[in-house]
């Protein structure tokens, strides 16, 4: 007979198991005998300073790297701090397993101390979840959720984990495959359906491809590159396919929607066929979807079925894994070329390019110095408002994975974090978290951890005073009428010196490229405050429910 | 328009929350549900009627197969099927008016299960359509309490819908 050993020591086995090597996590009462087994294991443990930090750390490494990410908390508010983080994967389809310690089986449903019913919770956030209620359990769960969170459309699964499961003793027994009838991921396309959306893309003069999220998340940028060249097809990104496709690439057209560029929407507005590759069709891409891409048949490539036809109409879908799915209509395709159409869009691009003046410290003209200075081959992690579109907008990303962003759920406070999982996950490569001074109040308590890990992070704020996007709405569609938008901030430069982490405050033009040097050169964590033009907008602008032709800006 | 949708799940504590979940959150409006354990103990059947264009209803479906613990679910509104749903009735009944209430009862070939002073409990099997008929032919009496348990379907013939079984056509 094998010897029994703890729950907790069960968990780190069948964490190494599965590859984990980093858990992103705060101890609590609930998650002790996890963490006692954590004290001898050979798997490193980022002790954070905010539990939703450690789901969006676990999250960033996640897109770093394509594989899950793990975060653990306590019980009850440890557990429902995660949710935010868990909520802001599961939009963007992220893989990642949060563990939560939960009370012993037998205090469950009475209100005990540090009680939450996080299965509950997590319900519509999840991809799926678990409650393990016999530690004999444990091995088995762990596998699926991992099998779960990782295949077919990726996204977050929870396992919560009682103290008494946790502390219980027993054998560790290899787990046996994984059985779930009712999960089936479709990753091999139905050969019809391919053919069909070739023969369409064979009968398109004004070809357009809509890449998203699906084409960085499967690895299909090689094959969407090959694709595109193959027929002559502009390339437009969501915020999510950012990095799927080379932003210096001559087809590509940038990021379309709301924030996108003046090319990329005419692009949507006039093409005859709009092949939709790993993307959602969310109302931030397709503005008013009544008038969204008129004259296009669309096709849809996507793993998750159910997105076909949720938002908008399609013509041809295709179920698939992104990648699958491009490699088998490549062996079917034939070359094109639309000399006309690409030579439209050329004009159009010189016509409208994405600019900026240069009065005053623009952040625009931080970002693009970001992007010389670093080759275009940093990581890019962002907050959320217009410090991301302008992030999304400046930087040329010209490989998957360097550009993480909220893009779903929206989440102020993600960057930072996200950042800490980036660079754990890429020890090497310079990061910066392109912040607004809103954004990196949300979570700076995490300077901290980055101190204490020896974590280079750089983090460039984009500090106007002002909760910035919500101060463009209300400056176009409210009448300037700033309600409670002005936002006091520290001094970010004394804030990152107190914890011990380098501080650069960053007033004109001029002195951008010296902060920058210095910041990418240092082995220390650094918070560049860049004091830039309080009232700069992101634009081009589609107003909210307009069509995409209707750009301000 | 209504549809009824046949909905094999695993037998799991909390399936019920996360399907009833998925139907508050994306907006679906649930008409009735109906949910017991099957010939296989390990699997629950819920019979589900939802409101809806086909648009609406090819989401709901589509958003059901996507949850990890749902093994199959079908469509049985096109199909050829039988459907009941059982009620309750608690009717006001003198003595005096006992008589034509039975009467009623009989024609609509239910029971009386319970007869107290003042009342009587009838219990009636069949379509929705039967059940509101009884409950109408009721209704001049005093229907003090009504419960329903909501539809149950089940294909008719040969085909069926099971963990094993050949799937009807969509």
């Amino acid at each position: 007979m094998k010897k029994k050993v703890s729950g907790g020591d069960i968990l780190i086995k069948s964490l190494k198991r599965e590859g984990a090597e980093v858990i992103f996590g705060y101890p609590g009462g609930s998650v002790l005998p996890i963490y006692d087994a954590l004290y001898d294991a050979d798997i490193r443990h980022i002790l954070m300073r905010h539990e939703q930090a450690a789901a969006h750390a676990a999250d960033g490494y996640a897109r770093a790297t394509g594989r899950p990410g793990v975060c653990m908390a306590t019980s009850g508010p440890g557990a429902t701090n995660l949710v935010t983080g868990i909520a802001t994967a599961f939009m963007d389809s992220s893989p990642l397993v949060a563990f939560t310690g939960q009370v012993p089986t037998a205090l469950i449903g009475r209100d005990s101390f540090q009680e939450a019913d996080i299965t509950g919770v997590t319900l519509p956030v999840t991809k799926h979840n678990f409650l393990v209620k016999d530690v004999r359990d444990l091995t088995r769960t762990v596998k699926e959720a991992f099998y779960i969170a990782k295949t077919g459309r990726p996204g977050p699964v929870l396992v919560d984990i009682p103290k008494d499961v946790s502390g219980g003793m027993a054998e560790y027994l290899e787990p046996g495959p994984v059985d779930l009838p009712g999960y089936k991921p479709v990753v091999n396309p139905d050969p019809a359906a391919v053919l069909a959306a070739a023969g369409l893309i064979a009968s398109a003069r004004r070809p357009v491809i809509y890449a998203g999220g699906g084409v960085v998340i499967s690895g299909a940028h090689g094959e969407l590159r090959q694709l595109a060249e193959l027929i002559m097809a502009p390339v437009t990104t969501t915020l999510m396919g950012i990095g799927g496709f080379p932003g210096n690439h001559p087809l590509s057209l940038g990021m379309l929607g709301m924030h996108g560029t003046r090319y990329a929407n005419y692009a949507i507005c006039e093409c005859d066929v709009l092949i939709a590759v790993g993307a959602r069709f969310d109302d931030r891409v397709t503005g008013k979807v009544e008038t969204f891409a008129p004259e296009a048949k669309i096709i849809h490539i996507d793993i998750d079925e159910a997105e076909v036809s949720k938002n908008v109409r399609v013509d041809v879908p295709v179920t698939g894994d992104v990648r699958v799915v491009l490699q088998k209509l490549l062996e079917v395709l034939k070359g094109a070329s639309h000399p006309a159409w690409v030579d439209k869009i050329n004009t159009w691009k010189k016509e409208y390019p994405l600019q900026f003046d240069d009065n005053g410290l623009k952040p625009q003209y931080v970002i693009k110095e970001i992007d010389r200075l670093t080759g275009g081959k940093a990581r890019i992690t962002t907050e959320v408002g217009q410090n991301q579109m302008w992030a999304a907008q400046f930087y040329t990303y010209t490989r998957p994975r360097s550009f993480i962003s909220s893009g779903g759920l929206g989440t102020m406070g993600f960057g930072f974090p996200a950042a800490i999982g980036v660079q754990v996950a890429c020890p090497e490569e310079t990061v910066f978290d392109i912040a607004g001074d809103g954004s990196i109040q949300m979570n700076i308590q995490e300077l901290a951890t980055v101190v204490s890990n020896d974590l280079p992070v750089n983090v460039a704020i984009m500090n106007n005073g002002f909760l910035g996007m919500v101060r463009q709405w209300q400056e176009l569609f409210y009448k300037r009428r700033y309600s409670y938008t002005e936002i006091y901030g520290p001094d970010f430069v004394k804030v990152a010196e107190a914890y011990g982490a380098e501080g650069i405050r960053v007033t004109k033009p001029a002195e951008v490229g010296t902060a920058l040097e210095q910041a990418i050169a240092s082995s220390r964590p650094v918070f560049l405050d860049f004091v830039i033009e309080r009232e700069e907008n992101v634009m081009p602008m589609v107003p909210p429910g307009e069509s995409l032709e209707k750009m301000l800006g | 328009m209504r549809h009824t949708l046949a909905v094999l799940v695993e037998n799991n504590p909390g399936v019920l929350a996360r399907v009833a979940g998925l139907f508050s959150r994306r907006g679906f409006n649930i008409d009735s549900l109906a949910v017991g354990r099957t010939e296989n103990p390990v699997v629950s059947r819920m019979t589900i009627v939802v409101e809806g264009d086909d648009r609406v209803l090819e989401q709901v479906i589509k958003q059901l197969r996507k949850l990890v613990e749902v093994l199959k679910v079908q469509d049985v509104t096109k199909e050829e099927h039988v459907d009941r749903e059982l009620a309750l009735l608690k009717v006001s009944a003198d003595p005096s008016r006992r008589a034509e209430v039975i009467q009623i009862v009989e024609i609509f070939r239910a029971h009386i299960v319970d007869i107290g002073r003042k009342t009587m409990i009838v219990e009636v099997t069949g379509d929705e359509g039967k059940v509101n008929a009884l409950e109408n032919a009721l209704k001049p009496f005093g229907v003090k309490e009504l419960v329903r348990t909501g539809k149950v379907a089940m294909l008719r013939g040969t085909k069926d819908i099971t963990m094993n079984g050949k799937e009807a056509a969509e």
